[in-house]
């Protein structure tokens, strides 16, 4: 799958985008994101906070209990602030 | 006819303006919003990040929307990325309608969800440093008059 990552998760991890696979078992975002946290100490300071996380299923804005499979886009993001 | 726009350069608010006016004789209003970058407390300018694809999908959904609830003849909306100064412009909402409450109401309405839904993020310099622009509560609190 595809990970996209903006503003601070993006410094906090230190890439804006990277492909992943994940074992099938994955298949929800927050099992994604508990898979996303061992990968090291940016990514656990990242998602270290739920609250302030938003999460987007192939550019549409979705929850952490979505269904999610190996072809989705899937991006981490803070609230929104532009306008 | 919708417009959305997505770019680094300015925008001129006279052409945009202009071009929500088809000349058809059916356009009885036009109101628009301009968002600048305020100088006060020190800041030195703001970075606006976004996520392309999905700030032009948002922004398209919500425009379908209010195209639904009014009678809306023309709608432009231009959002600028990269990096900005104080003064600078950063958005424009503008929509043409037979009737002014038309056109106000959904120009408030695309404002408010453009704030709380579209992928845009503000990044902000000031003497100290950089810090990312925190969301407000009262841009959620705006958006949910119109649920």
């Amino acid at each position: 799958m595809k990970l996209l990552y903006f503003a601070w998760l993006r410094q906090k991890i230190g890439v804006s985008e990277e492909e992943l696979s994940v074992p099938s078992s994955v298949a929800t975002v927050a099992a994604l994101i508990d898979c996303l946290k061992s990968r090291g100490a940016g990514y656990e300071a990242a998602f270290r906070d739920l609250k302030a996380l938003r999460v987007a299923v192939n550019q549409q804005h979705s929850r952490f209990d979505a269904a999610i499979g190996p072809n989705d886009e899937i991006a981490f993001f803070p609230p929104v602030t532009g306008g | 006819m919708s417009e959305i726009r997505i770019q680094a350069q300015d925008f001129d608010p006279s052409v945009e303006i202009a071009a929500l006016d088809d000349a058809s004789g059916s356009v009885g209003a036009i109101a628009t919003f301009i968002g600048l970058v305020r100088g006060d407390d020190g800041l030195i300018a703001m970075t606006l990040d976004h996520y392309p694809g999905m700030c032009e999908r948002e922004i398209a959904v919500h425009v379908a929307e209010a195209r639904k609830r009014w009678p809306i003849t023309g709608l432009r909306i231009v959002h600028r990325i990269g990096r900005l100064v104080p003064g600078e412009r950063i958005v424009f909402v503008g929509v043409a309608s037979s009737h002014r409450q038309a056109a106000f109401q959904a120009a408030q309405f695309l404002m408010d969800y453009l704030k709380t839904r579209a992928p845009f993020w503000k990044r902000e310099e000031r003497q100290g440093g950089e810090t990312w622009v925190e969301a407000k509560a009262a841009d959620d609190e705006s958006v949910k008059r119109w649920r």
